[in-house]
């Protein structure tokens, strides 16, 4: 018992270690339990919903609930030639149930998208039944073979097996233009017809060149505001923080104005007569207009940054670095550029996960050479109302922002935001 | 920034050069606000300067863009106008007390997994808003909230958090803790120190994070587009359409209120900044 007399006590006579250890831990409950309405809140109203997004993404129960017997059937089935007896008395009472329920409309749209020709036979298995010309005493096989060739072909009854999974990654392909061939292999799409991958380009391409823009136009005013005295670059920083805080909106508006063919930017290129008055360029509904505009309204998220660490950088380090015979350039390049770069990291990342989502003013100065990944995914929730869809490529693109946030994490922490 | 008396011609140049990209730059940045304050000023109803208003003739502008703001047939902006500002405040107080309550859990230094749940609770401002928009309008529609005026404040609650999160921890990081420690060695009951002793010292960063909220609110399209029905139309939802139909005048009149407004919270933004730092200690 030696050990325990060496322990120090507390008043009440326990061990001071295990004291504070309970105090510790009731600190990180307390400090936890603060945390905790905003945790649960964004659990319930953001983080479950997409997580729904997922499940309706791959979701592809429809077909597996209505042909749960010939699925059981199926189970024995190689695939290779046509299915037994027992498959077709399956799917032949399946569909009853589903004649009952008025729903094997439901079941030929959807085996047609999966194999063309489905929707036709199911309707004419569909006459057969409802005129009661099948009878259950005899072979099932061979009166629903009668009705029409198809149904004697074997690579619609692979077809019908290939949708028996309850989930589907097809969604995930049709967003890559590839889908599931009739092998169960993956097959990509025409060349004519590969819409999306130019969509993920144009939207990569955009946010990659907004950013750059940004970053080249950004750098040199946050130097300038950061080496400026405080009463001038007090007023410069208006310039940034009026649009940085004036809405969205009304930033497009003024440039939908500023580069209609009649705007003041043509008036301007035709007064220093870059063009003709008759051959004003359309700068608007294309490529053009969203890199002017969507650069003009995410340079504050770069200059921001930069000013923040810029601010900083002591002054004296370029002037050591002059004297000791670098040329203001080399001075430059070598001591103040490389103590920047915490900011550029940060500007940058920021730009880009902000440009790669952006949806209003692609849409309204953009025209059709403008639209962007996340007009696609408002279309499908709006006007196809293929959600499942809309998730999916919604989620694609929750991929690679997450990627971009872990390494924004990782290179900044996201607790060094700064903001205004 | 005037060059010392030494400078060689080559640096005289670039730093010429560097001052003319800088002045474009805010040009650049700037001048497109300018021009919507004398187009809703406009006569007419073309959005093009007319030669009466490059000359000033005074019968070049008007206020009817604003009277049709105001009193026009069939006018969506009044509705708009309550909505956004009732939307905006109930979000704005919603963010400050989660985010508020959060940052102060978050600034302990007991904290467990402290990085994580900051990445998790930034995370919607991170998220493409049409991610936000797609699954919250899932949720709302599951749980009955979509096209209601509570279900557009919850969503804009979820996007305002994030900015009373940042902007109070920042506060918060430069905060003396051995203030509330002596308060409560005077007495004081955890809840009375803070509602007399933290919170007056961290309010700037409290309102400054509300009015990002706010501001996030009152701009937010994308989530509203999702989830507003024809009652709950906002003033960025009334412009959305109103911009993709046609350009009126009477858009950029509203335009030129809401430049304002902002100029008000940029001024009461920064001013609190300075507000902030001051009680920091930070001088700079």
């Amino acid at each position: 018992m030696s050990s325990e007399t060496k322990q120090i006590l507390t008043t009440d006579g326990i061990p001071l270690e295990v004291s504070l250890k309970k105090a510790e831990r009731k600190n990180k409950i307390k400090a936890f339990l603060l945390v905790v309405p905003l945790l649960l809140f964004l659990i319930i109203t953001y983080v479950f919903p997409i997580g729904e997004m997922f499940t309706r993404s791959v979701d592809d129960k429809m077909i597996t609930n209505m042909l749960p017997k010939t699925f059981k059937e199926m189970e024995t089935w190689d695939g290779k030639e046509l299915p037994s007896e027992e498959v077709f008395a399956a799917f032949y009472k399946d569909f009853k149930v589903l004649v009952e329920k008025q729903e094997q409309g439901k079941l030929g749209q959807r085996l047609n998208k999966e194999k063309n020709g489905f929707n036709s036979i199911t309707k004419k298995l569909l006459r057969q039944i409802k005129r009661n010309k099948i009878d259950e005493n005899q072979s099932i096989k061979e009166q629903i073979m009668k009705i029409h060739k198809r149904w004697r072909n074997v690579e619609y009854w692979q077809a019908i097996k290939r949708t028996a999974p309850p989930y589907t990654i097809a969604k995930y392909l049709k967003g890559m233009d590839m889908y599931i061939d009739a092998d169960g292999g993956i097959t990509q799409v025409d060349e004519d017809r590969r819409i999306h991958r130019i969509l993920w380009l144009r939207t990569l391409e955009i946010a990659l060149l907004v950013t750059i823009f940004c970053f080249l136009m950004g750098y040199p005013i946050a130097h300038l505001l950061a080496t400026l005295p405080m009463k001038y670059s007090n007023l410069l920083m208006i310039c940034v923080l009026l649009p940085f805080w004036t809405s969205l909106l009304v930033r497009t508006a003024s440039w939908m104005i500023l580069l209609q063919q009649q705007g003041l930017v043509n008036d301007f290129f035709v007064l220093i007569g870059l063009v003709a008055d008759n051959n004003r360029p359309e700068m608007m509904y294309n490529k053009v207009g969203t890199y002017v505009a969507m650069t003009q309204i995410l340079l504050p998220f770069m200059v921001l940054p930069l000013y923040s660490v810029m601010k900083t950088i002591s002054p004296s380090l370029m002037r050591a670095g002059k004297s000791l015979g670098g040329t203001p350039f080399v001075a430059f390049w070598k001591v103040y550029f490389p103590l920047t770069i915490p900011g550029i990291g940060a500007g940058c990342l920021l730009v880009f996960i902000l440009a790669i989502g952006y949806y209003i003013t692609p849409a309204l100065v953009g025209g059709a050479s403008g639209t962007l990944i996340s007009n696609q995914i408002a279309y499908h929730m709006k006007t196809t109302l293929d959600w499942s869809f809309a998730s999916a490529m919604g989620l694609m693109l929750l991929s690679g922002v997450l990627v971009i946030y872990w390494i924004y994490n990782k290179l900044v922490g996201v607790d060094n935001i700064k903001l205004g | 920034m005037a060059l010392p008396s030494y400078t060689e011609t080559r640096y005289r140049i670039w730093h010429y050069f560097y001052i003319a990209i800088c002045t474009f730059v805010f040009f650049f940045l700037i001048a497109p606000l300018f021009v919507i304050f004398p187009l809703s000023f406009n006569a007419e109803e073309f959005l093009v300067f007319s030669e009466g208003m490059k000359n000033l003739d005074p019968d070049a502008f008007s206020l009817r863009w604003y009277k049709d703001m105001i009193y026009g047939t069939k006018n969506p902006w009044g509705l708009a106008a309550k909505n956004s500002f009732i939307i905006a405040i109930f979000a704005t107080i919603g963010s400050i007390i989660l985010g508020t309550l959060a940052a102060l859990g978050l600034s302990s230094r007991h904290m467990p997994y402290k990085g994580l749940i900051m990445a998790a609770l930034i995370s919607p401002m991170i998220v493409p808003l049409i991610i936000s928009g797609v699954a919250i309008f899932f949720f709302m529609a599951k749980v009955g909230l979509a096209a209601t005026h509570t279900g557009i404040v919850l969503a804009h609650i979820i996007l305002g958090t994030p900015f009373v999160v940042i902007t109070v921890t920042a506060t918060l990081s430069g905060f003396d803790h051995s203030v509330t420690r002596a308060a409560a060695s005077l007495g004081s009951n955890p809840f009375n120190t803070f509602m007399k002793v933290t919170l007056p010292l961290i309010l700037p960063g409290v309102i400054s994070g509300g009015l990002f909220a706010f501001v996030t609110s009152f701009d937010e399209v994308v989530v509203v587009l999702f989830l507003a029905g024809l009652d709950n139309t906002t003033i960025p939802v009334q412009m959305w359409t109103g911009l993709r139909e046609q350009l009126s005048p009477t858009i950029l009149a509203v335009a030129t209120c809401l430049i304002l407004l902002s100029t008000i919270i940029l001024v009461t933004a920064e001013l609190l900044r300075r507000r902030s730092e001051r009680l920091r200690g930070i001088n700079r």
